[in-house]
Formats: C-alpha cells, sequence, structure tokens
C-alpha cells in the first residue's frame, strides 16, 4: 500500500523544492519513495504537479493512475480542484491554499476565476476532508510570500498523514537550505505546523477578500 | 533529490535522486575524466550536477556551445584514453547526429557514454522525438534505464560496454527516469579519473565506409551480450497469457497494472534494458510461450515494429501469436496512440482489454457535485514570468511593427522567448522550428525581394541560441546579401534551462571566469551593424526597432536586460498601485497592465474597480509603471 501524494500549483510556487522536502524526508525515515515531476515550464505560470509515493516496501513508478491520490496539497485553490477532479476519489484528504494566482486569459478578460470559497466548497464535495486556509498570508508574516510551499510543507506534516514526523522534515529542511533562506523556511514550515494543529491565525483562515 | 546525495562517499547508501542525478552519480563512479553538454529539458541538470563536482573529483565539464561541438570534445578525451560522458536532448542529438554516425564507424577507446534524454509529451519541448530510431540509423547500442536506481546502475554498465565494444554506447533517458526521484543505492567512488591522457602515434579513428562492416560486427557482439545482460529481464509465470514487451518506465506502469488488475497469474513481462540490439534469442523463448503481446513504449513502436520483424522472420516457430500496441490502438494515452506520453492508466486500460477483465478505479460519476458548484475551470496558459523582459521586447516590437505598418514578418527560434507564440507575447511570432532556424529562415525571406517581397523580415533569438546555431546563417545572410533584422533577447543566461552560463556570460560551467564574447562582437566581426538596447525602456525601443526596420540589410538588434528570476534574486523592488491615481475602468485604457500588456502580476481588484499589484507574483522590473497612462504605479526600492 502506498501513500500517494500530489503537490499542485502554478509555476514558480516552490512546488518542486516542497516534494523534494517531502520525499528526502520519506527516505531519512526509511521508506521508499518514487517521485514524478515536471518542471521544463515550472518558471512559466502553468499548472505544475508532483507526484511523491510512499512506500514501506515497494518501488513504484513516478505517476500516480488517475483516482488514486490518497493526498492532495494544493498550493493553489483551482489547480487543487483540478488535481482532485482527475486523481482524487472520495476518501482522498486534502489540504489548500485559498489564495489564487489568476491564468492569463483570467487577466485578460476571456475567463472568469471561480470564487475561492466556492472553490474550497467544491474540492469538501468530493473528498474526505479539507484543511483549508491561506498559506500565502502566513508567508508574507513570515517575511516572505515564496515561503508560501513551506508553510503548505508544515501543513502536511503536522496533519501526520505521512509516516513521517516533524522533526524529520525540519532536519531536511536545515540541510538542504543556507542562511537567511534555511531561517525564513523554518519560521515558515513551523507556521504551517501550527496552522494544522492550533488552527489558522483569523487573518489566514479564509481567502483573500 | 540534491547535489549532496550525488557527492557522498558512502558506498551502500540509499539516497533520494533524480535520473539526472542518478547519471552524473554513475558518471563519478565511473571515473570519467570529461563530461560536456548543451543544455536541454529534461537532461540539463546533469552536467549542471557534474559541473559543480568537477573540480573536487579532478575531472573536466563543460557547457558547450553546442551539441555536436560537445560530442567532438568527449570523443576526444575517448581518444586520448579518458571515459567521457555527453549530455544532449533529443532535439540535440539531432544537432550531433553527423559526427555520431562517424564515431561509431571510426570507433572509440576509452569509454564514451552519449546522454539523450526523449520528452515524452514535450512537457519542456517543441517535439517528442524518438532517438531510438537514430541512435539505430547510428549504428549504436541504446541502453532505456526505468528509474534513477538504473539511470545510475546503467551509465556505469555502459562506460564498460563502451570499452568492450570500442563505440560510443547511448543512453536513452525520458522525463520521467530524468526528472524522476527515488532511492538510489550507491556505489564506491574512485579516486579520480585513472592515467595520463595520450594519443598514441599509431592509433587510427577514420570514418570510413569499408568500416560500416566493423559497425555490424560490433552489433552482433552487443546482442550476444545482451542474451544474458541483467538488465534485460522477465517477470512473470514461465507461459503467460499475455507477454508485455517494455522499456523505461513503461515496465513498472506495466509492474502497477497487473499488480492493480490482478493479473500475476496470466501475464508476463518482458523487460528490454538494451533496446538495440534487441536479444533476439531471449525474446524468441518468451514470444513462443504467449499467445498475445502488448508493447508497452514511448512515443513511437520502436519495439514492436524491430520485434515485428523478428516475430515475421520466426512465424512458424511462435505461431499462434497475436500483436498488440500502438498500431492495434490499444495503448494510447489520451491523445491517442503514438502521441505523449503514456501511464499506469493507459497499461491498465489495455490488459484489462486482453485479459478481457472489467476495471474501474472510481465511480464513473465522482467529482459531479464540484462540477455543479463550478461549471468552467479556466485553463492556465503558459506566459512570460513577471518581469520578464521578453514582455517587454515583444510589446515593443508590437507596436513598432504597427507603426511600420507593412505586415513584418516575425520568425521565431528555441527558448522561454517561443512563448511569444501565445497570449503573452501578442501572439507575434508566425514560426518556430529549431535551435537558429528563425535566423536561417529570415535569410531565405530576405532574398525574395527579387521576386517582389517587399514585407520587412525579422527574426528572434535568444542570446544562448545565438551562439548555438544563429552563426553560420548570419554569416550566410550577409555574403548572400539577404534583407532582415535580426533581435537577440539576450537575458545573459540560458534561462529556458535553468540559467546555465554561455559565451556571453565571462563564466565557464566551472566558474571560471573568462573574456565574454558578446553578440555585438561577434557580429560585428562579421560585418552587420549592431544597436544595443534595453527593452525596459519600451519608448526607446519602439522608435530603435521603428527605425531598423527601415533599414536595408542585414542589421542585429540586442535587446539586453539580465532575466528577472535572476536580477530579483539580488534586488526586487516594492511595486505598488496608488489607488487615489488609479481610475479603474473609468480611464478608457481597458485596464492596459492587467489585461492588454498581460504581466501575471498585474491583477485587478474587483471590490475597489481598481488596478492591484500581486505582491507574491511581482519581480519588481517596474515596466508597468512606465507604460500606465495615468501613472498611477509606484516602484519603491527596498532595502
Amino acid at each position: 500500500m502506498a501513500h500517494n501524494l500530489i503537490i499542485t500549483g502554478v509555476g514558480g510556487q516552490g512546488t518542486v523544492l516542497a516534494s523534494q522536502v517531502v520525499a528526502t524526508a520519506a527516505v531519512e525515515s526509511g521508506l521508499l519513495v518514487a517521485v514524478g515531476e515536471t518542471f521544463g515550464a515550472s518558471q512559466r505560470g502553468g499548472s505544475v504537479m508532483s507526484h511523491v509515493r510512499v512506500s514501506r516496501d515497494r518501488r513504484y513508478g513516478p505517476l500516480i493512475p488517475r483516482g488514486r491520490a490518497t493526498i492532495i496539497v494544493g498550493f493553489e485553490p483551482l489547480e487543487t480542484l483540478r488535481v482532485l477532479l482527475n486523481y482524487g476519489n472520495p476518501s482522498t484528504r486534502v489540504i489548500m491554499n485559498l489564495r489564487p494566482n489568476y491564468p492569463p486569459g483570467v487577466l485578460s478578460g476571456a475567463d472568469v476565476y471561480p470564487e475561492p470559497q466556492t472553490l474550497e466548497e467544491a474540492v469538501r464535495s468530493i473528498s474526505a476532508g479539507v484543511f483549508a486556509f491561506n498559506a500565502t498570508e502566513i508567508a508574507i508574516r513570515a517575511g516572505n510570500p515564496v515561503a508560501a510551499n513551506m508553510v503548505m510543507t508544515g501543513a502536511l506534516a503536522g496533519s501526520e498523514l505521512l509516516p513521517i514526523t516533524v522533526p524529520t522534515y525540519e532536519k531536511v529542511i536545515e540541510e538542504l537550505f543556507t542562511g537567511p533562506v534555511r531561517q525564513l523556511n523554518l519560521e515558515a514550515f513551523r507556521a504551517g505546523v501550527r496552522a494544522v494543529r492550533e488552527g489558522p491565525p483569523a487573518e489566514a483562515a479564509r481567502a483573500p477578500a | 533529490m540534491s547535489i549532496l546525495g550525488v557527492r557522498l562517499d558512502e558506498p551502500g547508501r540509499s539516497v533520494l535522486l533524480t535520473g539526472n542525478e542518478a547519471v552524473a552519480r554513475g558518471a563519478l563512479e565511473a571515473g570519467i575524466g570529461y563530461a560536456s553538454s548543451y543544455p536541454g529539458s529534461p537532461s540539463a541538470e546533469v552536467l549542471g550536477v557534474l559541473a559543480e563536482l568537477a573540480g573536487e573529483r579532478g575531472f573536466y565539464a563543460e557547457w558547450s556551445v553546442n551539441e555536436k561541438v560537445a560530442l567532438e570534445g568527449a570523443a576526444a578525451a575517448s581518444f586520448a584514453g579518458l571515459r567521457a560522458i555527453c549530455v544532449m536532448k533529443a532535439d540535440g542529438l539531432n544537432v550531433a547526429l553527423d559526427t555520431l554516425t562517424a564515431l561509431s564507424e571510426s570507433g572509440t577507446k576509452a569509454g564514451l557514454v552519449v546522454v539523450v534524454s526523449d520528452d515524452p509529451g514535450g512537457h519542456s519541448s517543441v517535439k517528442e522525438e524518438d532517438s531510438r530510431y537514430l541512435g539505430k540509423v547510428a549504428h549504436l547500442v541504446i541502453l532505456e534505464p526505468a528509474d534513477p536506481q538504473e539511470a545510475r546502475d546503467m551509465t556505469v554498465a555502459a562506460f564498460g560496454l563502451s570499452e568492450q565494444l570500442r563505440a560510443p554506447v547511448m543512453l536513452r533517458c525520458v522525463t520521467r527516469v530524468c526528472h524522476a526521484g527515488g532511492n538510489v543505492v550507491l556505489g564506491a567512488l574512485p579516486p579520480g579519473p585513472a592515467g595520463r591522457p595520450h594519443f598514441g602515434r599509431q592509433e587510427r579513428y577514420i570514418t570510413f565506409v569499408a568500416f560500416h562492416g566493423l559497425q555490424e560486427q560490433r552489433l552482433a557482439q552487443a546482442r550476444a551480450i545482451g542474451e544474458n545482460w541483467p538488465f534485460n529481464a522477465y517477470l512473470g509465470p514461465p507461459e503467460p497469457e499475455i507477454l508485455v514487451i517494455t522499456a523505461g518506465p513503461g515496465f513498472l506502469y506495466a509492474r502497477e497494472a497487473v499488480e492493480v488488475l490482478g493479473l500475476g497469474d496470466r501475464v508476463g513481462i518482458l523487460k528490454l534494458g538494451m533496446s538495440w540490439p534487441l536479444p533476439e534469442k531471449f525474446l524468441l523463448r518468451h514470444l513462443k510461450s504467449a499467445s498475445k503481446v502488448l508493447f508497452v513504449e514511448e512515443v513511437e513502436p520502436f519495439h514492436e515494429e524491430n520485434v515485428g520483424y523478428l516475430v515475421a522472420c520466426h512465424l512458424e516457430e511462435v505461431h499462434p501469436l497475436a500483436i498488440y500496441g500502438k498500431k492495434s490502438r490499444h495503448v494510447a494515452g489520451p491523445q491517442g496512440p503514438g502521441l505523449g506520453e503514456i501511464d499506469v492508466d493507459a497499461v491498465i486500460r489495455a490488459l484489462a482489454a486482453l485479459a478481457g477483465v472489467p476495471h474501474e478505479t472510481r465511480s464513473s460519476d465522482y467529482g459531479r457535485e464540484a462540477r455543479q458548484l463550478v461549471k468552467k475551470m479556466p485553463d492556465r496558459e503558459l506566459g512570460f514570468c513577471a518581469g520578464c523582459p521578453h514582455r517587454a521586447s515583444f510589446w515593443a516590437l508590437k507596436t513598432a511593427i504597427a507603426l511600420d505598418g507593412r505586415e513584418a514578418v516575425v520568425l521565431g527560434d528555441i527558448g522561454c522567448y517561443t512563448l511569444g507564440l501565445t497570449r503573452s507575447g501578442y501572439f507575434l511570432m508566425q514560426t518556430v522550428h529549431a535551435m537558429g532556424s528563425g535566423v536561417g529562415i529570415a535569410d531565405g525571406l530576405g532574398k525574395l525581394g527579387r521576386f517582389g517581397f517587399d514585407q520587412p523580415v525579422i527574426a528572434l533569438v535568444g542570446d544562448s541560441t545565438f551562439y548555438h546555431a544563429a552563426v553560420p546563417a548570419l554569416i550566410n545572410a550577409r555574403y548572400n546579401r539577404s534583407r532582415f533584422l535580426l533581435v537577440v533577447l539576450d537575458n545573459e543566461t540560458t534561462a529556458m534551462t535553468g540559467h546555465q552560463p554561455h559565451p556571453g556570460m565571462g563564466v565557464t560551467a566551472l566558474g571560471e571566469k573568462v573574456p565574454a564574447l558578446s553578440v555585438e562582437e561577434v557580429a560585428g566581426a562579421l560585418g552587420v551593424p549592431v544597436t544595443v538596447h534595453d527593452p525596459y525602456d519600451v519608448r526607446g525601443t519602439v522608435e530603435v526597432v521603428y527605425r531598423l526596420l527601415r533599414q536595408d540589410g542585414v542589421r542585429v538588434l540586442v535587446l539586453r536586460r539580465t532575466c528577472a528570476l535572476v536580477s530579483a534574486r539580488e534586488r526586487k523592488p516594492r511595486v505598488y498601485v496608488d489607488p487615489e491615481r488609479c481610475v479603474g475602468d473609468a480611464c478608457g485604457c481597458h485596464r492596459f497592465c492587467s489585461r492588454v500588456f498581460g504581466c501575471p502580476a498585474s491583477i485587478w481588484d474587483a471590490a475597489r474597480g481598481r488596478a492591484k499589484v500581486d505582491e507574491a507574483v511581482c519581480n519588481g522590473c517596474g515596466v508597468c509603471a512606465t507604460l500606465c497612462p495615468q501613472g498611477a504605479i509606484v516602484v519603491e526600492e527596498v532595502g
């Protein structure tokens, strides 16, 4: 039995680094891991997705079959729903950032972006549970909106959906990063853990107005 | 998935590596002396990692100007007795092919491994070429790893094989190997490259048609090795009803599909680690035992055709046997058979159909409630990053072309700026082919004046692409008196593939400072007039482009501004909209910043009816502030 995690978002949001932290922490925990990601267009505003498959005894391929994701961590509300519809099932657990990132078609006026609250409701209606909050707001308060990826990683760690301890993640973050980035990422990660355990701070509990 | 794991000198330890890192690790373990590449996704990170470790491990690594030059350098190292690795994407193999077909005829000495990365589905490529066909044309042994562990193992094995055969060996890695991550058990690291390089006075590496026979002999030798090679393996019951023949990640997809469908007692999987030449006896042994064979591979039906021919030659032995795969349309991704990537689902569908078993992962109406709540989900098309100098360049070009009014033709090329064919580049670009092709096509169009062709011609090329492949076309244009404007979109890096250095940057792969060779020096030396301008000065750029469009002959305009992702690391001013000065829809600008100019950081605050800058996306270029008709956007230096 594998844990099939998908981390999704928009190019530039740092999904690849988040999957690197999770996957490295899994290997450090003695687990077998397969990661599948595509980062050719990762900085250029497209939908991005990292598949992370964690198993005690089996080497899997890097791609999760349709309908077989067990956990989805969505850095962006629209992408969360998109991936859930493709890869989810009624037992899938979801952690989602409510801060939208608008596609070029929406900015040009050709498309309309759904209300983040509606997206959250839609995700809730077809999954086994959602933890939704404004991770970007927490990252801004930690010092940089870019660190939302570590807030989301913290939320995943704090949710204990994977057999990996919080200190293991922290050790990986300390090894992978240096200088001020390490400090920022650790703070953002811990804020994410707290958000799940104690509930998000009031200013990050809902989608931005 | 980091260089820490590649560097680790702890044989037997299991670490997380990507396929690219695993290839680099394999090369380290094989004791390479020379590594070369031109950056191309999905394999750009192989040399990126090797270059970082070259100093401490005592080998040489370089970003070459193109793949042909990269391969020739690696071949030289092999002739002189140093193991060498050369890395390229499938498109790069086309560039290097002339040399590669010659090398396999001339033969090599120390192990020479050519890593070719294919990109099924074109995640970061304009084509999804299956390089195995070209490997076959070049009479090469082709190895196909399935995952990062095999990428490491096969890289090590490939050096030995290359030395045994005295010919280059090709390692074909697809995106789902290169960019996959997985546990890799490390082997031992040698102290460094063995021996002093020497090219003996009596040694010869000559390409001559008389040596074609030698190529065939080497392939026969490789075929014999392949019959008992551990990477060619069979998994399943002794007498399977269905035999799956697969390679690369297809093996993992097939194994999972068999598991999901519970078909372990009816289906066997034959995995080809060596895709060419085929281990014929090994294949025939298993083909005889099955009544159906299913081919699972990316992208084209390479095994299907070659094994199909083998089957045809041995019909009596294998009869009855039905062949399924792409031609039968059983193995198909969402776009159809032989198009795009395959995955576990594609193999599940094929096997369920062949075995006559039902399969449903989740109920067919899953998602109904969500779809009722969210009727339409906007697509997310690719575009230039916030602050990208190319957006400013394309806006200036679009404006100047409109002012010129003679229907200028805009020819594209390969790089980030290929997105100039999308909304992000105002749909300006009219052709896209291969590295440097835009310049060659401009050269051709620019000579059609004799037939009355009077439209101005603009070729767009990136800085790295300029050095890679634009120079011969520019020489041809000057020599044959063509007429066009070559615009070099110089963002001072190879941005598309992850910011690798190039000859214009004054730094090598090893981090050594060298004299930079600028585009204007090269073009100037060819006798072509050059103008340099900063695209962030949009109005000035419009004037320069307009003026140059009206000139004759070949001329070059360098639009130089560092990639926003690089400059944002150093300095990122805060950009915001002053809600007092922005007058919203009353302006008459049609929401210029968000709707027209189209920077993804310029969004619309619907509640207040004003423009807004998304601080989570903005890279601080400030170009929007120079274009806003109300002057409502403020750029504030931070720190």
